[in-house]
C-alpha cells in the first residue's frame, strides 16, 4: 500500500506567529487521485501546500513523496503559485515563463538548450497558447496568464502537481480547458491537488476531497465524504450542496 | 561643449572624470533594474544613506582619506544597514517603508554626527569629508575609475554566469525556492551588489542623491522594452550616457557640480521615456486614444445612419440632420469627417449615405455579430 502513496503527510503543524495556521495534519494522498482541498477562507489551505513544498517552514512534522523526503524528490513534484502572487508587468514573454519550469531539472548555472525549449513549446500547446508565445505577459488575459502558469508546471513533466486556486479568475471556457488538462493528467497516472472555492462543481470535477479548517476534518473520495456532515464542520453552518447521488 | 570633447582628448582629469561617471552610470543602470523590478526602489536610498557612518568611522579609525578604504567603511555600513531592514521586516509586523525610513534616518544621523564631530578635531586632515553628502566627480582619481571598472566587470560576469537564476528570482521567488535553488543565496548576491554599487557612487554623486542614480537609468529602460535583457542593456547604456552628458555639462559651465548635473541629465531621460515610449508612453497611448475613440464614433453614427436607412427602398434617399443630433457621439466632425471619406453626402440641412457607406455600414454589422457570436 505505502508504495502506491504519492503523499504521507504526518503530525505537519504550522504557525506563522503564536496562532497555528495549520494543527496536527496527518494525510495520505493515493496515486493518480484528482483531489481537492476545501475550506474556508483562512483555513490554511494554501498554507498547507507551501508547507509540503518547503517554502513555508513547519513548526513540526514530515512530509513523504513516494516514501522518501520531500527535499529528494523535488523533481517529481509541479508547483502552480496563485495568479496573484507575481507581477505579471514582468519584462518577459510567455515562453521564457513557461521556460522557467525546466530551470529545476537544469540546476545552476546551466542554461536551457534545445530540449528544455522543446519541453516548453510542447507544455505551451498542451494548455492551447502556443499562438500566444511571444506575447509580453501582462498582454495576456487572466485566463491565458493562468493557462501560462500551468504549462510552466507542465513543463517541470513531474508526477505531483500542487496547484493553488487555478480557477481562480478565470472565464468559463478558460475553466473548462484547465479542468480537462488536469483529467488529463490524472488518466496519465500523475496525482493532482488542487486547492478549491467552488463547492458546486467538487463532485464533477474532482475524484477525491480533504475538508480543512486548521485541522484535517476529512478526506475521502468525494462518493464517499462530500457530504452535508463534513460540509458543516467544516464550514461551520449548514451547508446545502447538491451532492451526487 | 564641442569644446568639452577635444578637451577629453587633451586634458587628462577630465577624461578621468568622464570615464568615473560613465563606468558608474553602467553599473548602476544595470544593479539598478534589479532594484526596480525587484520593487525595492527605496532600499537604494536607505543604502546610500547608511554608508555614511562607515565613511566616518573609516576616516576615525585609519585617519586617512584614502577613497578605496573610506568606501571599504561605506561597504560595511552599507550592509549593516541593509541587513537590518531585512531583520525589521521579518522580525517584527512592521512594513519594508517603515523599516526603510527607520533605518535611513538612523544612519544619516548618526553620519552626520559623526561628521561634524570630525570637524571639530583639531586636525587639519578631516576637510573634504562631506563631499560624500553631495558627491565631486573632480576628485575621482585614476584609481578610483580602476576600482569602479574592476567592479563592474565583476558584477558584469556574475550577471551573466547567474543570468537564469536571477531572471527567475526576480520575476517569482516562491517558485525559485520549489524549483530546488538556494533564494536565500540569490537574494544575497543581489542586493550584495547593490550596496557595491551605490557605495562606489558615493564620491561621485554623493548619499542623498545615490538612489536616482541607480533607479532612473532602470525606471526610463523599462519604458522602451519587454524583454528582461535589453532593458538592463538599455539601463547601461542610459547610465552611461547621462554621466557622460552631466560630466560634460558641468565641465563647460563653471561651478556647476557633477553629481546633480547627473542626476538631472539621468531624470530627463526618465521624463522623455514616459513621453515618447511607443508602447508605454503617455502621448502615444493619448494619441491612440483619441484615434479609436473617433474611428468608433465614426462607425456608431454609420451604424445609426445605417439604421435609419435600412427601411427606406432608396438607401441613398436624403434626410434631415436634425434627427441625429440626439445621439451621443455625433458632431458636426464625425458627420464631416464621415463625408470626406465620401460614406456621406450633405445637401444643405440634410445628408444621406452613399453606396459606398451603405456598404461600409453594413460590413461594420457583420463584423459587429461575428465579435459577439
Amino acid at each position: 500500500m505505502s508504495s502506491n502513496l504519492a503523499v504521507k503527510i504526518d503530525d505537519l503543524t504550522v504557525a506563522y506567529n503564536y496562532k497555528p495556521v495549520l494543527w496536527d495534519i496527518d494525510l495520505e494522498i493515493p496515486e493518480g487521485v484528482l483531489m481537492a482541498i476545501v475550506g474556508p477562507n483562512g483555513a490554511g489551505k494554501s498554507t498547507l501546500i507551501k508547507a509540503i513544498l518547503g517554502i513555508i517552514k513547519p513548526i513540526a512534522g514530515s512530509v513523504a513523496i513516494y516514501g522518501k523526503p520531500y527535499k529528494k524528490q523535488r523533481s517529481l513534484v509541479a508547483y502552480v503559485p496563485q495568479k496573484g502572487s507575481v507581477d505579471w508587468d514582468f519584462p518577459t514573454t510567455a515562453f521564457d515563463v513557461v521556460l522557467m519550469g525546466t530551470y529545476g531539472s537544469l540546476g545552476w548555472i546551466k542554461r536551457p538548450g534545445q530540449k528544455q525549449k522543446k519541453q516548453a513549446l510542447e507544455a505551451l500547446e498542451q494548455v492551447g497558447m502556443l499562438a500566444f508565445k511571444n506575447r509580453q505577459i501582462s498582454q495576456l488575459s487572466g485566463g491565458q496568464q493562468q493557462r501560462v502558469f500551468l504549462a510552466r508546471a507542465l513543463a517541470q513533466n513531474a508526477s505531483i502537481y500542487f496547484m493553488d486556486e487555478p480557477f481562480q479568475g478565470v472565464d468559463a471556457t478558460t475553466e473548462r480547458a484547465i479542468i480537462n488538462i488536469l483529467k488529463a493528467l490524472r488518466e496519465a497516472g500523475k496525482t493532482v491537488i488542487v486547492v478549491h472555492h467552488d463547492l458546486q462543481t467538487v463532485p464533477e470535477y474532482f475524484d477525491w476531497v480533504t475538508f480543512l479548517n486548521v485541522k484535517k476534518i476529512a478526506t475521502g473520495t468525494v462518493k464517499n465524504i462530500f457530504n452535508d456532515d463534513n460540509l458543516t464542520k467544516t464550514y461551520g453552518i449548514n451547508y446545502k450542496v447538491a451532492v451526487n447521488e | 561643449m564641442t569644446e568639452y570633447f577635444s578637451m577629453l582628448f587633451t586634458d587628462y582629469t577630465l577624461r578621468t572624470i568622464s570615464l568615473g561617471t560613465a563606468v558608474l552610470g553602467i553599473i548602476c543602470g544595470m544593479l539598478g533594474s534589479f532594484a526596480v523590478l525587484r520593487k525595492q526602489s527605496l532600499l537604494g536610498d536607505a543604502i546610500s544613506h547608511a554608508a555614511l557612518p562607515g565613511i566616518a568611522i573609516a576616516f576615525l579609525i585609519t585617519g586617512t582619506k584614502d577613497s578605496t578604504i573610506l568606501l571599504l567603511g561605506a561597504l560595511v555600513s552599507g550592509l549593516v544597514g541593509t541587513f537590518w531592514i531585512r531583520g525589521i521586516t521579518s522580525k517584527t509586523h512592521l512594513k519594508s517603508d517603515t523599516a526603510l525610513g527607520l533605518v535611513l534616518s538612523l544612519f544619516f544621523g548618526f553620519g552626520i554626527l559623526l561628521l561634524t564631530f570630525i570637524q571639530k578635531q583639531p586636525n587639519a586632515n578631516q576637510a573634504g569629508l562631506d563631499k560624500y553628502l553631495f558627491g565631486q566627480a573632480a576628485t575621482l582619481l585614476e584609481s578610483d575609475v580602476w576600482l569602479m571598472s574592476i567592479v563592474t566587470g565583476i558584477s558584469l560576469i556574475v550577471l551573466l554566469v547567474f543570468w537564469k537564476e536571477f531572471k527567475i528570482m526576480l520575476f517569482d521567488a516562491e517558485y525559485t525556492k520549489t524549483l530546488g535553488f538556494n533564494t536565500n543565496f540569490i537574494d544575497i548576491l543581489i542586493t550584495f551588489f547593490i550596496v557595491v554599487a551605490i557605495v562606489l557612487g558615493l564620491q561621485t554623486v554623493g548619499v542623498v542623491l545615490m538612489s536616482a542614480m541607480l533607479l532612473a537609468p532602470a525606471a526610463a529602460a523599462r519604458q522602451w522594452t519587454n524583454s528582461l535583457g535589453i532593458m538592463i542593456f538599455l539601463a547601461a547604456v542610459f547610465g552611461a550616457f547621462s554621466g557622460v552628458t552631466g560630466t560634460a555639462i558641468s565641465a563647460s559651465y563653471d561651478n556647476l557640480s557633477t553629481g546633480p548635473v547627473i542626476v538631472l541629465v539621468a531624470s530627463s531621460v526618465v521624463l522623455i521615456s514616459f513621453i515618447f515610449s511607443p508602447t508605454r508612453g503617455l502621448l502615444f497611448r493619448e494619441i491612440r486614444f483619441l484615434q479609436n475613440r473617433k474611428d468608433l464614433e465614426q462607425d456608431k453614427t454609420l451604424a445609426f445612419m445605417y439604421n435609419i436607412v435600412f427601411n427606406h427602398e432608396n438607401i441613398t434617399h436624403p434626410h434631415n440632420i436634425r434627427i441625429l443630433n440626439n445621439f451621443q457621439g455625433f458632431t458636426k466632425k464625425t458627420l464631416q469627417q464621415l463625408e470626406d471619406k465620401g460614406l456621406v453626402t450633405i445637401t444643405g440641412q440634410e445628408w444621406s449615405l452613399t453606396k459606398k457607406g451603405f456598404d461600409t455600414a453594413q460590413n461594420l454589422y457583420t463584423n459587429q455579430s461575428m465579435v459577439n457570436e
